[in-house]
């Protein structure tokens, strides 16, 4: 604890005594401030600390306030009263000078700038998606002139990764969603007795749109989330850059096949999932509606043109292209820290998505204009 | 001297592959103990065994009279703050700045006030020789002063035992030297135990006053004393072999 002396008019002895951990209430710097101004002119300080019990980072951060205190009043400090590892530790803590313009002061930019910044911002990210998508176009025509550089185990693990393995996931959503058709259609076709339209409603809605856009949605939430993780880790151990400077474009060596991958995947996955997205209609056709298997298989025939079906597959293809991409580009555009491969995968997640349903509008669009 | 830390025959293992068997040694308190060896010999798992990330596959680790892999986890978990540990590459938050890295341990585990901990985390930072630098993020800072920054971290709940993985690795030879010497200075000022794995030579003779040497043909420790009277006059070919950089002949391989 503290206590303070006066041998003569000008010397102010601060006593120490007592333990000064972390846990007890400690005095504070403001004591020594009160004693200082107090009396009249002390022109020096000193310290005697022969009764200190244990004494840890709270006691040195009191003594680095009453030395500030002093050095701004011009008033003379005397250490020798200390434990010798105060003193040093003292010392080794003003040792370093503060290295001038270190200091980050928390200051806010006016309004118009930061909405320039915004600006700024949103640009850049803009011309880097384009840049992007242009290297990636550069990367197929190599690829197609037989020269660009990629593995191709890579290729066919990668092929492995998003389609084989994503076969599960895939069955269990593309059933569910022909039950859940089947389900809201059987409700109002059966006011009308025509349960068998079921069979026409399951058809061609998965065929044409369902399909194509839940296999994108789970591709883009499964395999674009890993494409944005691997290559942002790659990214934070410098293996992009290590690619780089062996002379290899990371676009071919990484993107390219994700991009083939996925564009000879998607499509090969929606009509797996067509199929099961009519027997989920079926299921419920047969159980619930008296439907017979012919009759409902016969009903799905004569409802999908092969139209509904090419319109899907393309559909699939688009979004493996565009899930690729998001993926890639926030993978290949991740900042160097942990965070930022988090913040590059969920971005990922997000631009597939939203892509997605975008290209599904403007295909829709077209389709519609064309008559198909 | 007060034995700080005991290793008994301690053997480490992955599944059934064995690191290490049977190793003893002794801390005491007040001590820089180095734990040398070639790379791959297990010096940073016994780190690991020592600080409670890997429970050892026999033996026992004694602080002081408690066995520290035979308390309940969470009396374990409570015992580890009171250690500080460097990690390798610093292993700083990297979505906090330095001050909050410093400072995540005084919030989570004192009830000091922000102010106090404000200057607590200053003091730290300073110690380092890092004023000033308390907003920054620790990939703005350069490799040595995340190592510092490291340093500053593993002080923050002023800690009674200090573990150091490879201070020096990827330091250049004065920032090396420098915190070394910090190194010297903190344990003579606060009274702390340092245990430190290095193989740098010149760290090991500096900061050294006790030391483990594990070797990986053999499996087990084949010395353990001061490094500089190992050098001299260790019976054992190997470790005089490691201590002078192969000098002292072709004996040891």
């Amino acid at each position: 604890m503290l206590a303070f002396d006066r041998p003569d008019g000008s010397t102010l002895v601060v006593r120490i005594t007592g333990d000064w951990a972390t846990g007890n209430p400690l005095p504070s710097a403001g004591e020594v401030e009160t004693e200082l101004s107090s009396g009249p002119g002390v022109r020096r300080v000193a310290f005697d600390a022969a009764a200190l019990g244990k004494w840890d980072s709270g006691l040195l951060t009191f003594l680095l306030k009453v030395f500030d205190r002093c050095s701004a009043e011009g008033i003379a400090m005397e250490k020798s009263g200390l434990p010798p590892g105060i003193v040093r530790l003292l010392d080794l803590a003003t040792a370093v000078p503060e290295r001038k313009g270190a200091r980050r002061e928390a200051k806010r930019d006016p309004f118009l700038a930061r909405v320039g910044a915004a600006a700024e911002k949103a640009w850049k990210s803009n011309r880097d998606t384009v840049t992007f998508v242009g290297d990636v176009a550069v990367a197929v025509l190599r690829m197609f002139r037989g020269k660009a550089r990629f593995r191709r185990s890579d290729l066919l693990e990668i092929v492995q990764e998003c389609g084989a393995q994503a076969l599960p996931i895939v069955s269990l959503i593309s059933v569910l969603v022909g039950l859940i058709l089947a389900f809201v259609g059987s409700i109002q076709l059966k006011a009308f007795g025509a349960q068998l339209y079921v069979a026409d409603l399951v058809g061609i809605a998965m065929v044409r749109e369902m399909a194509a856009i839940m296999t994108g949605i789970i591709v883009a939430g499964r395999t674009g989330a890993a494409f944005a993780a691997r290559l942002g880790t790659m990214q934070v151990n410098e293996e992009i850059d290590a690619l780089k400077t062996m002379g290899f474009s990371p676009t071919e060596f990484l993107v390219l096949p994700r991009v083939v991958a996925l564009f000879l995947m998607m499509p090969l996955l929606c009509l797996y999932a067509d199929l099961m997205g009519v027997l989920g209609g079926m299921l419920v056709g047969v159980t619930m509606l008296d439907l017979g298997i012919m009759q409902y298989y016969l009903q799905t025939k004569a409802a999908v043109h092969l139209n509904n079906l090419w319109i899907g597959l393309v559909m699939s293809a688009v979004f493996g292209v565009l899930v690729a991409f998001s993926g890639c580009l926030r993978g290949i555009q991740c900042g160097r820290s942990a965070s930022a491969v988090g913040e590059a995968t969920t971005s990922a997640v997000v631009t597939g998505i939203v892509s997605i349903i975008v290209a599904t509008a403007v295909i829709n669009v077209i389709c519609n204009v064309l008559g198909i | 001297m007060e034995p700080c830390i005991v290793a008994k025959e301690l053997t480490m293992a992955f599944g059934s592959f064995v690191l290490q068997r049977d190793l003893n040694f002794t801390v005491n308190r007040g001590d820089i103990f180095i734990i040398m060896g070639g790379s791959g010999c297990g010096k940073s798992t016994l780190l690991r065994h020592l600080v409670g990330l890997q429970t050892p596959a026999k033996g026992q680790v004694l602080y002081g009279d408690v066995d520290f892999w035979g308390l309940e986890p969470e009396e374990r978990e409570r015992f580890m703050r009171r250690f500080g540990i460097l990690y390798q590459s610093g292993a700083l938050w990297s979505s906090m700045t330095l001050a909050q890295n410093v400072a995540l341990p005084l919030e989570e585990y004192t009830d000091l006030d922000p102010d106090s901990i404000r200057e607590r985390v200053s003091l730290k930072l300073a110690l380092v020789g890092l004023s000033g630098f308390e907003e920054y993020y620790p990939s703005e800072i350069s490799g040595g002063m995340k190592k510092r920054a490291g340093l500053a971290r593993a002080m923050a709940m002023d800690p009674d035992i200090l573990f150091f993985d490879e201070p020096s690795a990827g330091l250049d030879p004065i920032s090396a030297r420098l915190l070394d010497e910090l190194i010297l200075e903190l344990r003579d000022s606060l009274g702390a135990t340092v245990v430190v794995v290095t193989h740098e030579l010149a760290s090991i003779f500096t900061i050294g006053n006790n030391s483990v040497f594990l070797d990986p043909d053999a499996k087990t420790m084949l010395a353990a004393g001061d490094p500089k009277e190992l050098r001299d006059g260790c019976p054992n070919p190997t470790v005089r072999n490691f201590l002078t950089r192969g000098e002292a002949g072709s004996a040891g391989k």
